[in-house]
């Protein structure tokens, strides 16, 4: 059996049918904007690729959200992710080694790919007082962010957190908290959410794969395939907006029948995401749906600028 | 003189922890916990609308998702008296079983199991055999020699590659690793099903909650989903439920105890004194009483006497730790705490030495566990009907004595058994929601108007004892507290000296090879640390005791 075969085959007994992977990889290219051509290629990604490029993931201030929303990927799961698409040589929450060991993992795999590995980086890194206020192995978040992210051939900052500072930046931000760009001066690829929608982290990643470069980027890096547009732009309850029927109050009728949550403090035409079309959980839902105004979650600042979150903007 | 060791980072976590061991005589003699990220959500919290306080603690962490939202919108709740409607309580609690059901199946396998399992090892094994010793101990319906057959091919070629990522530099072939090349592959192969799983029991949360991690649908006064109380949605949030719980009742039970009877030995390593619980899943407005998971404390191991939690006996002891003292340990809602100004030097070698960015909170003075070994001897003190034959009859099948369950292994196995009780218990609550809404009875919030006040939230989640205070003044946070589970099982010592619950644990444990000291690794991850959640500063300027009411 072929590579691809073989991957066929292992979907077909986890109940995948080769049907449902490739509507996945036609979800996936129509994401990331590639015209249909490129559904076939995007199938051989994942069934193998030439070789497992090296990803090493680093944590920072973060509340690991990031990487259990990359645990939430389905088709590819993150075993396909691990397994057989990338190379993930560091990544604190999952790897068997600790302590001096997994320094030492992390330490060879950067030396044995210099200038050769994806860094992804989760949370965001202290300034204030030398960074102190957050270590790995005794060596500040600072410290180990100047040491590795500058060898890399990218570095993509995933969640708001990495990107922008997210929530221990907001103030008064007493550990002096930054994006890792910001941080240490360095143009990162930024895919930010609270936490991002993982088809977003993966779409970029395909596209790296398979076009060997970064998808386009805006003016805050962050690929346009995903944020290029606003939440309210693609909302499934704009009609509602554009007839002035609003939810007043949770629980409502008007909530019932899914009117448009503006007035109750909805940030959607201020957000760049693609959450209403991308959705969340293998597309089951996404906040609005759930009767929930969005917070702006992969907007800088939010934190200080989408709140109160409840009141109209 | 013992012969000091860290392990820094500790990994299979959440967050950023340190553990220092003295070693002597091949056993741990001393041990420090030390927390090492501080970012200050308490603080930011400060002034902010009391409505947004639970999207803010939800970002304490994403591996315990959802738990500080539910305790914040309660604690909100009580300092303005809102009273939710029954469909929001209900879908509370779903929300929260999903939690527990998630949470500990993602740590059996995924955060512990490497602890006890040995991947390499998997690479001998007869999958024949393997699929015989599954048929024997594991209710899969996932199996035969073929499956067993692919997954070591599929970790060979992955070992082949030179590529180890996870697996590289490990403990492989540690002589602590007990397991049969069967049992290992056996393992391995649910390790594989138990992260498919994950992913689409997370959906839950989606259903009914937006999105996981950190779902959005909680608020103060009830939940915004009234649009998902559609046949279609419960149906799908309850075959979801069933699913997750049929894997928890035929594979992961028992692996677990399969793993376990390899393990028996760590029935007597890993052991602490004192157990808290503040309980869960209230069945109706009346708390404590309706509680499905009690409360109660334990000390001195004596679960015969399960004692009444009063929480004004809580306190934060702050000696040891990254900030300015204030004096005595106080009450949540008392005193002065402020985080060092400085990078902080690690010092856990002058006996007053400040070491940790988590703070050490103690119960009538006493370091207690919380978690899911303190729930289920609580239960069990206290004959739960659905607990107590759980725990008499895994007791029973390992052949192990009660004293067993003071243990890595009675840790472990607690986690596990709790699972089956509230998974179980999802059925019967998703048809009391669907028998209210039959009787016309739809709402999902109440209206309140935001007052001056003070409210508290006590919860029982997944890692164990969460309790959020707020208090509001003039419309906005003026005071807010949480202390957390990973706070009280993974804190420094107090002024007292009182070591926390895994320090204490883990003074005795055997340590074969102080170069890989893979046996600490078992007890601190027996206790799930939730690091990021474990530190948050302590309020700043209040040198007032309120009066705080217990739940």
């Amino acid at each position: 059996m072929g590579k691809g075969e073989d991957y066929f085959a292992r979907l077909a007994a986890r109940g995948v049918s080769r049907r449902s992977f490739m509507k996945y990889c036609t979800a996936l290219t129509a994401t990331m904007g590639l015209s249909a051509a490129y559904v076939p290629k995007v199938a051989e990604v994942f069934a193998q690729p030439a070789q497992r490029p090296p990803v090493i993931w680093l944590h920072f201030a973060e509340c690991t959200g990031c990487s259990e929303s990359l645990l939430r990927s389905q088709y590819p799961y993150v075993d396909d992710l691990v397994l057989e698409v990338l190379a993930v040589e560091y990544h604190e929450t999952l790897m068997a080694a600790a302590g001096h060991q997994a320094e030492e993992a992390l330490h060879a795999a950067v030396e044995k790919y210099d200038g050769k590995f994806i860094c992804v980086v989760e949370g965001s890194v202290a300034t204030a007082y030398g960074g102190g206020y957050g270590k790995v192995g005794g060596r500040t978040f600072l410290e180990i962010a100047k040491e590795v992210v500058p060898r890399a051939a990218a570095t993509i900052a995933y969640g708001t957190c990495a990107c922008f500072g997210g929530i221990p930046a907001a103030k008064p931000n007493p550990g002096g908290y930054k994006g890792v760009g910001d941080a240490i001066g360095v143009k990162t690829l930024n895919i930010p959410g609270c936490p991002p929608n993982p088809i977003n982290l993966v779409g970029t990643i395909v596209n790296y794969l398979l076009l060997g470069k970064l998808p386009d980027l805006d003016e805050k890096g962050r690929p346009l395939f995903a944020f290029g547009k606003t939440v309210h732009d693609q909302c499934p309850r704009r009609s509602h907006f554009e007839n002035g029927e609003f939810a007043e109050s949770f629980g409502s009728p008007e909530a019932a029948m899914g009117y448009c949550l503006y007035k109750l403090g909805c940030r959607g035409p201020e957000t760049y995401n693609n959450c209403p079309v991308a959705k969340f959980n293998d597309g089951t839902s996404w906040p609005v749906e759930a009767g929930a105004p969005c917070i702006g979650c992969s907007q800088p600042d939010f934190w200080d600028t989408m709140t109160p979150f409840y009141e109209e903007f | 003189m013992g012969q000091r060791i860290i392990v820094d980072p500790i990994t299979r976590i959440e967050g950023h922890l340190r553990i220092e061991i003295e070693v002597e005589g091949g056993k741990v003699k001393n041990a420090w916990s030390s927390g090492q990220m501080f970012r200050g959500i308490e603080m930011i919290l400060q002034g902010r609308d009391p409505r947004d306080a639970h999207h803010f603690v939800q970002r304490s962490c994403g591996v315990c998702t959802y738990v500080h939202s539910v305790a914040s919108v309660r604690a909100v709740d009580d300092a303005v008296g809102v009273k939710i409607p029954k469909n929001a309580r209900l879908i509370r609690n779903l929300l929260h079983a999903a939690q527990f059901q998630h949470d500990h199946l993602v740590h059996f396998y995924h955060l512990h199991a490497l602890d006890w399992v040995d991947v390499i090892s998997a690479l001998k094994a007869d999958p024949k055999a393997t699929a015989t010793l599954a048929d024997n101990v594991s209710g899969s319906k996932v199996g035969g020699a073929n499956y067993y057959k692919s997954v070591q091919q599929r970790l060979q070629t992955f070992v082949d590659s030179g590529q180890l990522g996870p697996f590289a530099n490990a403990y492989w072939g540690h002589p602590a690793y007990k397991l049969t090349p069967e049992a290992n592959l056996m393992a391995c192969a649910h390790y594989i099903e138990a992260l498919r799983l994950q992913a689409k029991a997370a959906r839950m949360h989606a259903i009914f909650g937006g999105k996981n991690p950190h779902p959005q649908s909680l608020v103060v006064g009830g939940v915004t989903c009234v649009a998902d109380l559609t046949p279609e949605r419960i149906a799908e949030f309850l075959y979801i439920a069933k699913e997750t719980q049929d894997f928890v009742k035929n594979v992961y039970i028992p692996d677990l105890l399969a793993v376990a009877s390899f393990y028996k030995d760590w029935g007597g390593i890993g052991g602490c004194t004192n157990f808290l619980a503040y309980g869960e899943f209230p069945q109706n407005e009346k708390e404590p009483e309706s509680l499905y998971m009690p409360r109660g404390v334990v000390f001195g191991r004596d679960v015969a006497k399960v004692q009444p939690v009063d929480q004004m006996k809580i306190t934060e002891d702050v000696t040891r730790s990254w900030y300015e003292e204030g004096g005595k340990p106080l009450h949540p809602w008392a005193g002065e705490t402020k985080p060092l100004k400085e990078n902080p030097k690690y010092d856990t070698a002058s006996s007053g030495g400040k070491y940790s960015w988590t703070k050490a909170p103690r119960y009538e003075g006493k370091s207690c566990e919380v978690g899911p070994l303190a729930r289920v001897l609580v239960a069990y003190g206290k004959g739960h009907k659905d607990l107590k034959p759980l725990v008499d009859s895994t007791l029973e099948k390992l052949g192990i004595p009660v004293e067993a369950l003071f243990s890595t292994l009675g840790r472990t196995a607690a986690r596990g058994l709790e699972t089956i009780a509230i998974g179980d218990q999802v059925e019967s609550w998703v048809m009391e929601l669907v028998e209210n809404l039959k009787n016309g009875d739809n709402s999902t919030y109440t209206p309140y108007e935001m007052k001056d006040g003070q409210g508290v939230g006590l919860n029982d989640v997944p890692r164990g004892a969460l309790g959020h205070w707020v208090k509001i003044k003039d419309g906005k946070i003026e005071n807010y507290q949480y202390v957390v589970p990973s706070t009280w099982n993974l804190g420094p010592r107090d002024a007292a000296g009182n070591m926390s619950p895994v320090e204490e644990a883990l003074i005795g444990t055997p340590i074969h090879d102080p170069k890989r000291p893979m046996e600490i690794l078992r007890t601190v991850h027996s206790f799930d640390p939730c690091i990021a959640c474990a530190i948050h500063v302590i309020d700043p300027d209040s040198n007032e005791v309120y009066k705080v009411r217990v739940c």
